[in-house]
């Protein structure tokens, strides 16, 4: 699942380019010369969201920090506690390399998870990981930029017990902000620990 | 030889007997191992329990609601994946095939606690009582685990673990 989201991810650029050339072609018309495809798939991107602590930031405010971004809630009771442990243990695990990265938890449930809440709720995690909220418009925004599915179900009572369906991937951004690849939420914290590093150390910024 | 029909006897009327006692409706036939419950981070309102159902009667049982006092409700969820995306199904009840077992684990099925009165520490217990169609009801004592464990008793779990782990 890993890999097959990560080469619809890669690919989609692919897919997309060679679509422009087929339908030029159709047309008669001779394709422009093509703008060169980097490689880097167009994952993320600018956002301004309000951290547990009330602060804005952006995501300039991390340039230079290789980011592990994680989308989720805290009504959450199954994925979302396994991915966030698994990162405090992959960061224990890291040691020193740990302070290359900066760890962000973004709700999808803005409505709920206020700066307050996701304060309360990332106690009990690593110290180390930054919750971030927004309004609405601001979540929606960084969700569609980061191509996560989240979806509000549909509750039976209709009140606050919502449940929230999304996809549960860690991201891995470099420390220009370029999307570098995706962990599944449920890898363990010696498996995301090994993934970080490894990554890290292959990429030449 | 006729002190081996005697034991042939004995035998088939302990086997008979034995699917008799088997059948009888207040027999339990259901069984409920291993349950835990995960510890709750700070102000959450939903909380997971896990276990193994284990049919041990000869027809097929439901697993038709649950209660506890530690939250509002109680329902059942199964995360599944559809074209890559994890999502949660309510399950209204779950069936158990006689002689089978079905798990409820960590990123699978999971027993969500809706509106917890207070988080789940470490180290307490809840009580929960499963309903089935035909076992009837079952209390069950779950012990709470370490927040985010993948087994109960799970080491490599909550590194970090609330407060009362000093760093």
């Amino acid at each position: 699942m890993n890999r097959r989201l990560r080469l619809a991810i890669v690919l989609a650029p692919a897919f997309a380019a060679a679509a422009t050339v087929a339908i030029a072609a159709w047309l008669g018309v001779r394709p422009v010369p093509q703008v060169a495809t980097s490689g880097v798939a167009a994952v993320g991107g600018p956002f301004t969201l309000v951290t547990a602590d009330g602060e804005s930031v952006s995501d300039q405010t991390y340039r230079g920090k290789w980011l592990v971004i994680f989308f989720g809630y805290t009504f959450c009771p199954d994925a979302c506690p396994t991915a966030l442990n698994s990162i405090s243990v992959a960061l224990e695990a890291l040691g020193s390399d740990a302070g290359r990265l900066q760890q962000l938890f973004v709700t999808v449930d803005p409505e709920r998870d206020t700066p307050g809440v996701l304060a309360e709720y990332l106690k009990s995690f690593d110290s180390r990981i930054v919750g971030l909220t927004g309004t609405q418009a601001q979540i929606d925004s960084v969700v569609r930029e980061y191509r996560v599915y989240a979806a509000r179900d549909k509750s039976d009572t209709g009140g606050a017990d919502y449940l929230v369906s999304h996809s549960a991937y860690i991201y891995l951004m470099d420390p220009q902000g370029r999307f570098v690849n995706i962990i599944q939420g449920n890898a363990s914290g010696q498996e995301i620990a090994v993934w970080l590093r490894k990554e890290m150390n292959d990429s030449k910024p | 030889m006729k002190h081996a029909g005697h034991l042939i006897s004995a035998f088939l009327f302990v086997t008979l007997g034995a699917q008799a006692h088997a059948q009888a409706p207040h027999e339990v036939t259901m069984m409920v191992d291993h349950p835990w419950a995960r510890a709750t981070p700070g102000g959450a309102k939903t909380g997971a329990v896990y276990l193994t159902l284990m049919n041990h009667g000869s027809s097929a049982d439901r697993l038709l609601g649950a209660t506890t006092a530690a939250a509002d409700k109680v329902e059942f969820h199964n995360a599944t994946e559809e074209n890559g995306v994890a999502r949660m199904r309510q399950m209204r009840s779950v069936d158990v095939a006689p002689g089978a077992s079905v798990a409820f684990s960590p990123g699978g099925m999971h027993i969500m606690l809706v509106g917890l009165k207070q988080p789940l520490k470490e180290g307490q217990a809840i009580a929960l009582t499963l309903n089935f169609e035909k076992a009837g009801k079952e209390d069950v004592t779950v012990p709470v685990g370490k927040i985010g464990a993948m087994q109960y008793g799970d080491a490599d779990a909550a590194a970090h673990g609330a407060h009362d782990h000093a760093h």
